[in-house]
Parts: C-alpha cells; sequence; structure tokens
C-alpha cells in the first residue's frame, strides 16, 4: 500500500472510506481487488438510496467471480460513480481513487468508530492472509 | 499440498511465474497470471501458451484400431485415412449421451492417437476398454506425455522458426524437433479460436519446450480463466459444462461430428431417431449487456423460465456478458428476446449466433 492511507477507514469486508465533514466515500481495498482480479461489472445502487451498515449495497464481478458490497455505514448515496460503469477497471488499477463506488451522507457518525484505520486494515489483512 | 492433487510437470514453472492455481480435474493449474483479461487478448493478439499436460492422451494400435475407433466414435475416421490427419469427434453411449469429445490423430501406421478430457480420463479408459476387441492394443499415455497449447496469430510463425520449418496444415499432425533437439509432435489444432499449435512432448520435455516458448517476447503465459473465455468465445463446448452423457450430439449442436454413412458405431440408432424427430433443446448462444450470466442462472421468456445457462462469462473481446443455454428450439432462432435471472435482478438476454467472436486467425 504505497499510498497515503491515514485518512481512510476500513471495514472486514474491505471497503474504504473517506470522510469529508458528514459525506463519506466508499470504495474496495487494494487488496480486495487484488483478490478479486480484474473487474469487469458492477451494480451500485442509484442516489437516494438509503445504505445500511453491514448490509449490501451492490455487487462487483471479475471474469470468474462476484462479490457482495457491503455499506460500513450507514446513511443516504447522495452520488454514484458514473465513470466506473465504462471503466470498472478502475478499481482495479485506482482502488482510493477513480475506481471509488458511492458517496454517503453519513445517518450515524459513530458507527466511524468501529471501523479500522489504515495501519490496523493492513494486520487485520496479513492475519486473514 | 492437499491430498490426492496431482501436478503437472510445469508446476514449478507456474509458481515461478507467480500464478493464481486452482484446482481443476484433480490437478493444481493456473488459473491466471498478469490476469485473465489481459492474457484473453495476448492470444487474440499476439500469443499466449497454456499448460495443459493434464489433458488424457491414449495410444490406440494394432490391425483392428482403425475399425475399433470407428465403432466407438462418431465422426468418420476415414477422414485421417491419410497419415498425420485429425478429427474431432465426441463419443457417445448407446442411449447417444456424450461421454466426451476428443480428437483422434492418426500419428502412424496402424496406430491412433487419441486426446481427451482430463476430468474423463477413467470414464474413457473403461468405456474404450471395453470395447476394444482382442488384438488391438490401447495404452493410457496421459501420465508420461506433456501437452502444451501455443495459440494465437503469432504462433505459427513461432512454431515455425523453433521447428525450423513449418508446422503442419490444420487438423493435421506431424514430427518435429524444437530448436534442435527437443523431439515433439506438432498438432495445427486448439481451443481458443485462434490458429495455432499443441505440442505433445515426452513429460520429461514439457519444461523445456515451456521455456522455449516462453523466451519468444510475444508470447504471453495463459491459463485455465483465458482457456475458458477464450473457447466460450469461440462457441466450443466444454464436456461437462455444455454437454454430459444426458445429452445427445445433435442437441449439443455437434451433428457435424455424427457421420451417418459411415456405418455402424455406438449410439447410431438413438442419434437417428433424435435427428429424424428433432431435438427438443439446443445448445445455444445469449448474450447479456446488463450483467454476467453464470453457470446454472435461469434463463427466462416473458418471465417463465426455459433454461439455465450452461457457460457464462464476461467476453473480454465484446466486452457484455455471454452464455450458453439449452432452449426449446422454437426460441433458439438469432433476436429471440430473453431474460436471465442474476441473483435478485431479471435483465433482458437475446439469442445470438455462435460462435460469438468470429474475426480471429482462424477462418470459421
Amino acid at each position: 500500500m504505497s499510498e497515503n492511507l491515514e485518512d481512510l477507514k476500513f471495514d472486514k469486508e474491505h471497503e474504504w472510506l473517506r470522510v469529508e465533514g458528514d459525506i463519506a466515500t466508499v470504495g474496495i481495498s487494494d487488496y480486495a481487488q487484488d483478490q478479486l482480479g480484474e473487474v469487469v461489472y458492477l451494480d451500485l445502487p442509484s442516489a437516494g438510496d438509503s445504505l445500511i451498515a453491514g448490509e449490501t449495497f451492490g455487487e462487483i464481478e471479475s471474469v470468474k467471480s462476484v462479490s457482495e458490497l457491503y455499506s460500513p455505514v450507514s446513511g443516504e448515496v447522495v452520488e454514484v460513480n458514473e465513470d466506473i460503469d465504462g471503466a470498472p477497471e478502475n478499481v482495479n488499477s485506482d482502488p482510493y481513487g477513480a475506481g471509488w463506488m458511492v458517496k454517503v451522507r453519513l445517518a450515524d457518525p459513530s458507527q466511524l468508530d468501529s471501523l479500522m484505520s489504515a495501519e490496523e486494515y493492513e494486520s487485520f489483512v496479513a492475519n486473514e492472509a | 499440498m492437499p491430498e490426492g492433487l496431482a501436478r503437472t510437470p510445469l508446476y514449478e514453472e507456474h509458481i515461478a511465474l507467480g500464478a493464481r492455481m486452482v484446482t481443476f480435474a484433480g490437478f493444481e493449474m493456473p488459473v491466471q497470471y498478469a490476469g485473465i483479461i489481459e492474457e484473453h487478448r495476448a492470444v487474440r493478439d499476439s500469443a499466449g501458451v497454456f499448460d495443459i499436460c493434464h489433458m488424457a492422451e491414449f495410444r490406440v494400435n494394432g490391425f483392428g484400431a482403425f475399425d475399433a475407433l470407428q465403432r466407438l466414435v462418431t465422426n468418420d475416421l476415414h477422414r485421417t485415412d491419410e497419415l498425420g490427419r485429425a478429427v474431432y469427434t465426441v463419443m457417445c453411449d448407446e442411449d447417444g449421451g456424450i461421454i466426451d469429445d476428443l480428437i483422434v490423430y492418426h500419428t502412424g501406421e496402424l496406430e491412433y492417437l487419441v486426446i481427451a478430457n482430463a476430468s474423463n480420463r477413467d470414464t474413457d479408459v473403461d468405456w474404450i476398454e471395453a470395447h476394444l476387441p482382442a488384438g488391438v492394443e490401447f495404452v493410457d499415455e496421459s501420465d508420461r506425455t506433456g501437452l502444451i497449447a501455443l495459440q494465437g496469430p503469432r504462433a505459427v510463425e513461432i512454431i515455425t522458426e523453433l521447428a525450423g520449418a513449418s508446422p503442419p496444415k490444420r487438423f493435421r499432425v506431424g514430427e518435429a524437433r524444437l530448436d534442435g533437439r527437443v523431439p515433439v509432435l506438432l498438432a495445427r489444432t486448439g481451443y481458443t479460436g485462434e490458429d495455432g499449435v499443441e505440442i505433445v512432448c515426452a513429460a520429461s520435455d514439457a519444461v523445456a519446450v515451456w521455456r522455449l516458448l516462453l523466451s519468444f517476447p510475444e508470447v504471453s503465459p495463459c491459463g485455465l480463466g483465458a482457456r475458458d473465455t477464450l473457447r466460450l468465445e469461440a462457441g466450443y463446448p466444454l464436456h461437462g459444462v455444455d454437454m454430459d452423457r444426458s445429452v445427445d450430439p445433435v442437441s449439443a449442436g455437434l451433428s457435424w461430428v455424427v457421420r451417418m454413412g459411415k456405418g455402424e458405431f455406438i449410439g447410431r440408432e438413438a442419434i437417428a431417431r433424435i435427428e429424424e424427430k428433432g431435438p427438443a433443446r439446443r445448445l445455444t448462444g445469449i448474450r447479456v449487456d446488463d450483467g454476467i450470466p453464470r453457470h446454472g442462472f435461469a434463463v427466462l421468456r416473458d418471465g417463465e423460465p426455459v433454461g439455465s445457462v450452461a457457460s457464462g462469462s464476461f467476453s473480454p473481446t465484446l466486452e457484455h456478458g455471454i452464455a450458453t443455454a439449452y432452449l426449446p428450439v422454437a426460441l433458439t432462432e438469432p433476436g429471440t428476446m430473453l431474460q436471465v435471472e442474476i441473483r435478485r435482478k431479471t435483465v433482458a438476454a437475446s439469442v445470438v449466433a455462435m460462435p460469438f467472436v468470429t474475426e480471429t486467425s482462424l477462418k470459421h
């Protein structure tokens, strides 16, 4: 993980969040995209949809596999990455940048407390591998 | 190593290349190296090399070899009368059920090489041995034989350089020596829809052949993942997924490998009945734009289930979902509108002609 990930939070399902004010941007980690392989299709929610912490909010598919996307937090989707439909490979090439998926207005900012820091996530992944 | 798993002679090569390994047909096999799409494109654009040493090789020889094989397979083995010719065929039971699909190569006087699916090796051995008359020798050469495929528009020029001569023409086989030292059989066959060769060698020479091929910078190592997407785009059925013993060759779209005029063969009467009546279902190509169809997903017509996905994948060449399914014959016309149930969603699908991809280095 060479990027500056200090401002990111992670969950155990390998999603990341970047919080700015009451808006969280959500994507999947570099480890997750590597495990999945080349991403070819994403099924994401629409702006206005409500996400619930710990529940699925979409699906991500590579040539050989399908994974559910789990929302690390509850809240309303305020923006969906429209570019990713035509360029799902961005999830592989730039998981923390152009590969972002949705922006969510946090319903309960205290949910952030249960998430991992980049450092904690790194050791979580090391243990999982 | 998990108990009971076999390795090909190229196992260490795969590990050294950083391959991701999976279990397939009882073997630890590479599913991908750089990535399935990248490897797929390498084969469509340049050349790729595949470890297919897991596949089964049988040698059948003796004065009765021709008659015995002619009775076992549906295609006409007379098409290989000229030494060095090969045919693609299926081998059926008495009900016309497909036991396996094979390529039979006429490799020598009174001698045939049969290449079969790894997952059917034991079944094939039992079936063939049970139907061979005394005096025909059958040898399962799988363990001591290596098989490596070189496929793609650059494959022929590469193998020509390595062998010092042009490879045999399409669906022919011949001896060669790679780099002036490694004795091989070059078969101008493949499972990708591209031109290329399948290289048969001693298992002990497999590493040497593999390394010679990869010494060309235009050759990429390719795993089973790309092999599957390439063969599906090319419309080649996979035994165990697109067909099995519960399916006859007519329904599987393989009437072209059944030659009724050749005389007796196992399954002939059953297949003749199906041909006369017309099959109830046929293996059909489907296109899906809004999602990726996968094995087992329901196929619907006006919301009613009419079949299920056999092979399904993302097509790296077409950049949308493609699939095969057994559908009622009335729904097999290209353009027919269908739906596929992708987990919680029902998405639009349409029937398309197979092969899905025709613009390749092979003339379809």
